[in-house]
This record gives structure tokens, sequence and C-alpha cells, in this order.
């Protein structure tokens, strides 16, 4: 099995190098048949991959520990979710997740696009194999999965204990889906530079890629966040750490991609800036594997300390963004725009729509590798962490979400500013005086939640307005409207409920650090917690100390909770496992400490207010995505078949 | 890999030490004055830790660097002070929020920079597509889209 998964690896990178030239050379020298082939190399070469992913699985399954990487991360006592799990939680099965991703998408294009014009098609699989090419020899070459080990060991050395928790099995593949989807934009944009065409139904094309790899994106960066918040102890959701960046800065720029490709399928503009986008959107998503798989930015994540494997990827990295960039410089001049808008439209909108989530994404992108950069020029070692990004980069999404709403319900090519405002003018009253009442009711004097709550509100007003709008009035309407027109509503609601969550959890926190005995109660907020009591118990493969907490709101019970502090004896290593009872306004959050001379106990304490909003949020979000890829207008097959109509229709 | 790797290397330095990061026994009586150091130690980064905060962390060296801006700020030190005495003696490594000054106002500078630019370039952009006519010449159809043209209209209509 697992030679045969060696043998396969091999075997795809052999097909990918073919599959890299093949086709382009048949599509520059207009030989139809080298450019179909294209399509059987793409699907041999996601089965070779899957091939040789499954023999990895089937190791880590039947505990074979002559495999280096199983015994270093897996054990034969673990439960078959985490033996599975286990497969891409290291460097080497994760590498091997990335090209099966890779390969993956390269598949889905060879199957379903059969509408697209015979040269694209092959070049974007020529491109998608180049990248493949340069994977798969990073993998045999620096990372190895199937090394095996002289001497295999009894058992293997378990994965951390911790690590097996069930939302963080596909926390993972869920971030590689939205960073590798993003190659199917860098292909196709670089196929469009090679034939020197970019059009509407070029877009048309792009966006599907780009919307999936966008989705898988929120929901996997909402899954990390959601974990470090329940898991870590101490309510934190965001820390700004480099790795946490590397996954935020092509976010930001497919969003920004998402919304130019827009403009070029309907309006046949900004086409060299779309282009450009998805070559830097792709670029981040490499730029995050290097931070984290060379370790350049030493963060609580950086693991892999590895300058072999960073110079490697430095290299795919030089190639990939230098060569594409290179290309971009020789071809895009050549590109013509043809749509004409005013200053006030739709168009002009999201023109303000990238350049805020460019130059967001460009702060997050300086202030990570800021540190790095002034070491090397002015030897100087500084941090930059949560207080930079936290000044720096709010601006920009406060700027985005008060022009958010305008942008949305202007018409394309020209509009009145006053036209579009006065729909909105109850959205906007409404908006403010949330905030006012937010200000009001608060205790302190904090800028910082009745802002958030008046620019959250207005969002999702906004986009209820909008969708009002586009009914023309009617409710009746409202149930007809195409799916992208809600897909855009729920997006840009979820976005407004997201920045409350934030703003609210920062503004508000309520926090208690104190020693409490057996018995004792203490206030936190409006409530009153009691320690009841603290008991030893016996979990599967831990053993905990279990506390009993009531919480109590004027006299009355709202919740009992057990905040405990777990110990696994096998890596001899405890944990914090804090208790929450979740809430539609607020969360609250116990934490049980160490055990103090006096006889008491340290507590940490918090009511968090509308926590749960940050995640409800990212998840409408991406259900608005869902709902809009699932929009006839971008459905593969349709796409093509619809293009020749829309086209005589403009 | 990333997320999983976050995970370990967080759960291996968050849970290195069993104890929680500020400690009850660290907290001031005066509420003002601890308000001010818990954002002092916010911003100052542990030196041995990666990438964490003294507030977050659970190094001892942490708790100590705690305990010293508590001590400062009981004396009567302001918020200034504290972060001159940190570095003094730690540098600007130590500081999570870079100082205004120096090569850092590049850092600082950038984003604001960066969108007064790209602002400008967008309204010349807007200006002249607003002003512009179609191009004159409509791209000719290349011999790939002309057999295709000729291949939609002579064959059977689709569907």
């Amino acid at each position: 099995m697992t030679e045969l998964g060696h043998f396969s690896l091999a075997l795809a990178l052999a097909i990918a190098i073919l599959q890299a030239t093949i086709p382009l050379v048949g599509a520059q020298t207009g030989r139809r048949r080298w450019m179909e082939f294209g399509t059987p190399l793409a699907l041999a070469q996601f089965v070779a991959i899957a091939v040789s992913f499954a023999a990895l699985m089937h190791a880590f399954i039947t505990s074979d520990f002559s495999l280096r990487v199983v015994v270093q991360n897996s054990h034969s006592m673990k439960p078959m979710l985490y033996k599975i799990a286990g497969v891409w939680g290291n460097h080497e099965g994760s590498m091997l997740l990335w090209v099966l991703i890779l390969a993956a998408f390269g598949a889905a294009l060879a199957l379903f696009g059969q509408g697209l014009p015979v040269p694209l098609k092959a070049r974007a699989l020529a491109v998608q194999a180049l990248i493949g090419v340069a994977f798969l020899a990073f993998i045999l070459f620096t990372s190895n999965p199937f090394d095996r080990l002289a001497v295999p060991p009894f058992d293997g050395r378990d994965l951390n204990p911790l690590l097996q928790d069930p939302g963080l099995a596909f926390h993972p593949p869920f971030l590689y889906f939205g960073y590798v989807g993003l190659s199917m934009s860098y292909s196709f944009a670089i196929a469009a530079l090679i034939g020197g065409r970019v059009d509407a139904a070029w877009a048309r094309w792009v966006r599907p890629w780009t919307l999936a790899a966008w989705i898988f994106l929120t929901i996997g960066i909402a899954m990390g966040s959601w974990w470090a918040y329940y898991e870590l102890g101490w309510g934190g959701f965001w820390f700004w750490d480099p790795v946490e960046n590397a996954s935020f800065m092509p976010w930001l720029l497919a969003a920004a991609l998402l919304h130019s490709a827009i403009v070029v399928e309907k309006r046949e503009a900004l086409k060299s800036w779309t282009i450009l986008l998805a070559i830097l959107a792709f670029g981040f998503s490499l730029i995050g594997t290097f931070i984290v798989r060379s370790g350049v930015i030493t963060s609580v994540h950086a693991f892999a300390n590895d300058p072999e494997r960073g110079v490697f990827i430095l290299g795919i990295l030089a190639l990939l963004i230098g060569g594409g960039l290179t290309l971009f410089a020789i071809r895009a001049p050549g590109m013509q725009a043809r749509g004409v808008f005013g200053v006030v439209s739709r168009e002009s909108a999201l023109v303000v729509n990238n350049i805020l989530l460019a130059v967001a994404a460009f702060v997050v992108f300086i202030g990570t590798l800021w540190p790095l950069f002034a070491e090397l020029a002015f030897n100087d070692k500084i941090s930059v962490g949560a207080p930079f990004f936290d000044r720096a980069f709010t601006p920009f999404f406060v700027i985005l979400a008060l022009v958010l709403p305008f942008g949305a319900i202007l018409p394309w090519k020209r509009g009145k500013l006053r036209t579009a405002a006065r729909p909105l003018l109850g959205a906007g009253a409404l908006a403010v005086a949330l905030g006012a009442l937010a200000f009001a009711m608060q205790t302190g004097r904090s800028a910082l939640g009745p802002v958030g709550m008046a620019l959250g509100a207005w969002l999702v007003l906004g986009a209820m307005t909008d969708l009002w709008l586009r009914a023309g009035g009617t409710p009746a309407r409202l149930t007809r409207l195409p799916r992208s027109d809600w897909g855009k509503a729920a997006a840009h609601a979820g976005l407004g409920i997201v920045i409350i969550g934030v703003s609210g959890v920062m503004a508000w926190t309520v926090e208690d650090i104190r020693t409490v005995k057996v018995g004792e109660s203490f206030p936190l907020g409006q409530y009153e917690v009691t320690l009841d009591g603290v008991a030893n118990a016996r979990g599967a493969n831990y053993s905990t100390r279990m506390a009993t907490m009531t919480v109590r709101e004027a006299g009355a019970v709202v919740a009992v909770l057990h905040p405990e502090k777990r110990f696994y004896p096998v890596q001899s290593m405890p944990t914090t496992e804090a208790a929450i009872q979740q809430g539609l306004f607020r969360d609250i959050y116990l934490t049980l400490g160490d055990h103090q001379d006096d006889g008491g106990w340290a507590v940490r304490s918090y009511v968090k207010p509308f926590t749960n909003w940050i995640w409800a949020g990212s998840l409408l979000m991406g259900f608005g995505g869902l709902l809009s890829l699932s929009d006839r207008r971008l459905r593969i097959g349709a796409a093509a078949r619809r293009v020749p109509a829309a086209q005589a229709a403009e | 890999m990333r997320g999983l790797r976050l995970i370990l290397a967080v759960f291996l330095l968050a849970f290195a030490l069993p104890a929680v990061a500020v400690q009850p026994d660290e907290v001031l009586r005066d509420p003002a004055l601890e308000a001010r150091a818990r954002a002092l130690s916010e911003i100052v980064r542990c030196p041995v830790c990666q990438g964490e905060n003294i507030d977050d962390s659970n190094a001892s060296i942490a708790r100590d660097l705690r305990l010293l801006i508590r001590e400062r700020l009981t004396k009567g030190d302001s918020d200034d002070q504290v972060i001159a005495y940190l570095t003094d003696r730690y540098g600007d490594f130590i500081l999570f929020r870079p100082r205004l000054s120096g090569p850092n106002l590049i850092l600082w500078g950038a984003g604001p920079v960066l969108l007064l630019v790209a602002l400008l370039g967008a309204f010349l952009y807007i200006r002249r597509r607003s002003s512009a006519g179609p191009p004159a010449v409509e791209a000719p159809l290349t011999r790939e889209e002309q057999e295709r043209l000729a291949a939609l209209t002579s064959g059977p209509p689709m569907e």
C-alpha cells in the first residue's frame, strides 16, 4: 500500500509535467488534439494523487509505524476520527492534502469546463498543472510523507490529545479548499494573459471558482476563530497572529476579486485590475504557505522552522507570483476596457470597494512582514501585534461599511447620489438611533460599541432596503428575485452582524479575576456567581477537576456551569476547559484556575456580549455566497450556454 | 495544516504551564489603576513567548512583568513612563504597538498613503471612463472563434 502511494505520487508528478506542457503547446500552435489532451491528464493526475492520499490514510488507519509521519502523529489507541484527521495534522500530510485539492479543482475544471473555449481551458489546465508540478516536487524532495523508518517502534507518539476535537478535524481542510481554490482564479488569469483576451465570458467562468474559494475561506476562518474562543480559556477570538493573517489576506483579496469580476462581467471594465487581483489573491495564499512553512516569522503558530523547505517555497513563490506579474506587465496594457460609466455609478462604487479591501489587505501584509523587514533593513528588532492592527486596519472597514449600502443600490453606468440616498434614509436613521441607544445604555463612554452597533445595523438594514428596492416594493416579488440578489443581501447583512459581534464583545466584555472559596458568591455584571463545589473526576483518557458554579440573575438561576481543569497523563499535559453558557445577546464564560494557598480557587469569569453574532454573521456571509453560487447564471454549464444571449442583450 | 499547527502551537504554549494568565493575587485594589495596568499589559510582548502579550501569557517572566507594571503604576508612574522603563530594559521588541517614529512611520503611513494614491488613481480612471467612448474597432474574431461560429450556425439548432 505504502509503496503504491509513493509510486503514485511520483507518477502524479510525471503526469503534471505533461499536463503543464502539452495543452499549452497545443494552444500556442493551434493543435486541437494537444489542447484536448489536458482533460484526461487532469483527471489522471487527480486519480494518482487520490491513490497516494488514500495510501497515506490507510497507513494512519492501520497504524503502520514504519512510516515516520505516522509514528510522530498517531497512536494505535487513538479514536478513528482522529486517526483520519491525523493524516493532515502534520506538515507532510497537509501538503499532500494541498495538492490533492489542487488536483481536484483541476479535475473539476476538466469535467465541468466543457463549455469553455478550448484554448482557454487548455491553458488554464496547464497553469493549474504547473502549480501542481511545483508542489509535488516540494513534497517529494523535501517533505515526503512516505519516508520509512529503519527500525519501526511499537507504538506512535500520539497526536496532542487536545487536538482531538471534531471541530478541529475539519478546520484545516476547509481553509485548504479556500486557499487552493484561489489557484483556479490564478490559472484563469494566466490563461487569459497568455491568450490575450479578457471579456465578460471570462469573468463569468472565473467567478464561481472564486466564490467557492471565498466561501470555504469564510467558513474555515470562522471555525478557527470559534475554536480559539471556546478552547483557549480567555475567550479571545482573533489574535492578529501571522498565521491568522495569512488566511485573512487571501480572504480580503478574494472578496475584492469577486466584486471586480462583476464589473468585468457586466460592464467590460476593470479588466487588467481583475487579472492583477486574481494573481495577487493566489499569491497571498502562497505567501501564507511560506509564512507558515518556513517559520520565517516566529509566531505562536510557526512550528515548521525548516530553512530548506522555506527556500523551496520561496522559489515556488518567486516563480508563480513573479512569473504571473511579469506576464501581467507585458500583456495588461493591451487590454481595452469597453464600458463607459459615470463618476456616481455602481462601477465606481465597486472600484471603491476594491480599493478599500485591497488596501486593508496591504495593511495586514505590511504589518505581518514589518518585523522581518525592519530587522533586515534597519537592524531594528520590533514587534507588530494586535494594538497595531486594531488601529491601522479598522478604519478601512469602517469606511467600507459606511459606503457599502450606497454602492449596493447605485445603478450601473450612471446614477445620482441623491436618488440613491433617499431610500436609505430610513435605514440610516434607524441605525443612528440604535447607536445612540447603545451609547445611552452603556456604562462607560466607549465609542467602539455604539459605532459598531450603528454600522452593523446600517449594513443589515441597508441590505434589506436593497432587496426591497429590487423587488420594486412588492412583497410578492421578493421570492421571485434571483438567488444572487438574496445572496448579495445575505452576505452584506452577514458582514454587518459580524461587525456588531466584534465591536460588542470588544467594547462591553465584563471580566472578573478573583480567588473564590467553595460556597462563596461574587458579582459578575448583572449576575451573581456561586462556587458550589470542586470535585475530582475521571474522563476517558484524562483526570479532571470539575467545578460546579451556579449563575443567578436577580435570584433566579440562569445556568449551572462546570469549568474544568483536565490533565492528560499520556502527554502529561494540563488543559483548561472553559464552561460557556451561550446566549443570543451574551455568553457567560467561566474558567477554573489553580487551587490557592488560602484554600480558595482562582476563577476567571466573563460576560461577553454579542459573541455569537461573530460566527452567526460569518455563517450568513458564507450562506450568501452559497446562494449566489447556486444562482442559475453562475452554474458552470449554464454560463457557457447563456453567454451569447447575454452579450446580445447588452 | 496551518490550522492544526496553529492549534498545536497555541496549546503547547498556552498549557505548558497550568496557570491562567492574570492571577487573582496580582490584581490591584484600585480599579482605575488595575484598568491601566491591564491596558498596558495588552501592548507588552512576553519576551520568551511567540507572539503573545503578557496579559495572555502564562510564562513566569510575563507574570514578573505584570507585577512590575503594577509596581511602577502604584508608585505613580504615568503610562508613558512605564513603557519607557520597559523599553529601556528590553528594547522596542517588547512593544506590540510600534512607535510612531523612525522607520516605523512607513509602517503606520503605508495604509493611509496607499489609500490616497489609490483613490486618486481611481478618480482619474473613472473620469477617463466616464468621458471615453467605446473603442472604435472591435477586436476581430480569432480563427478559433470563426470556426466555432461556423460550427454553431451550420449545425442543428441547440436544445
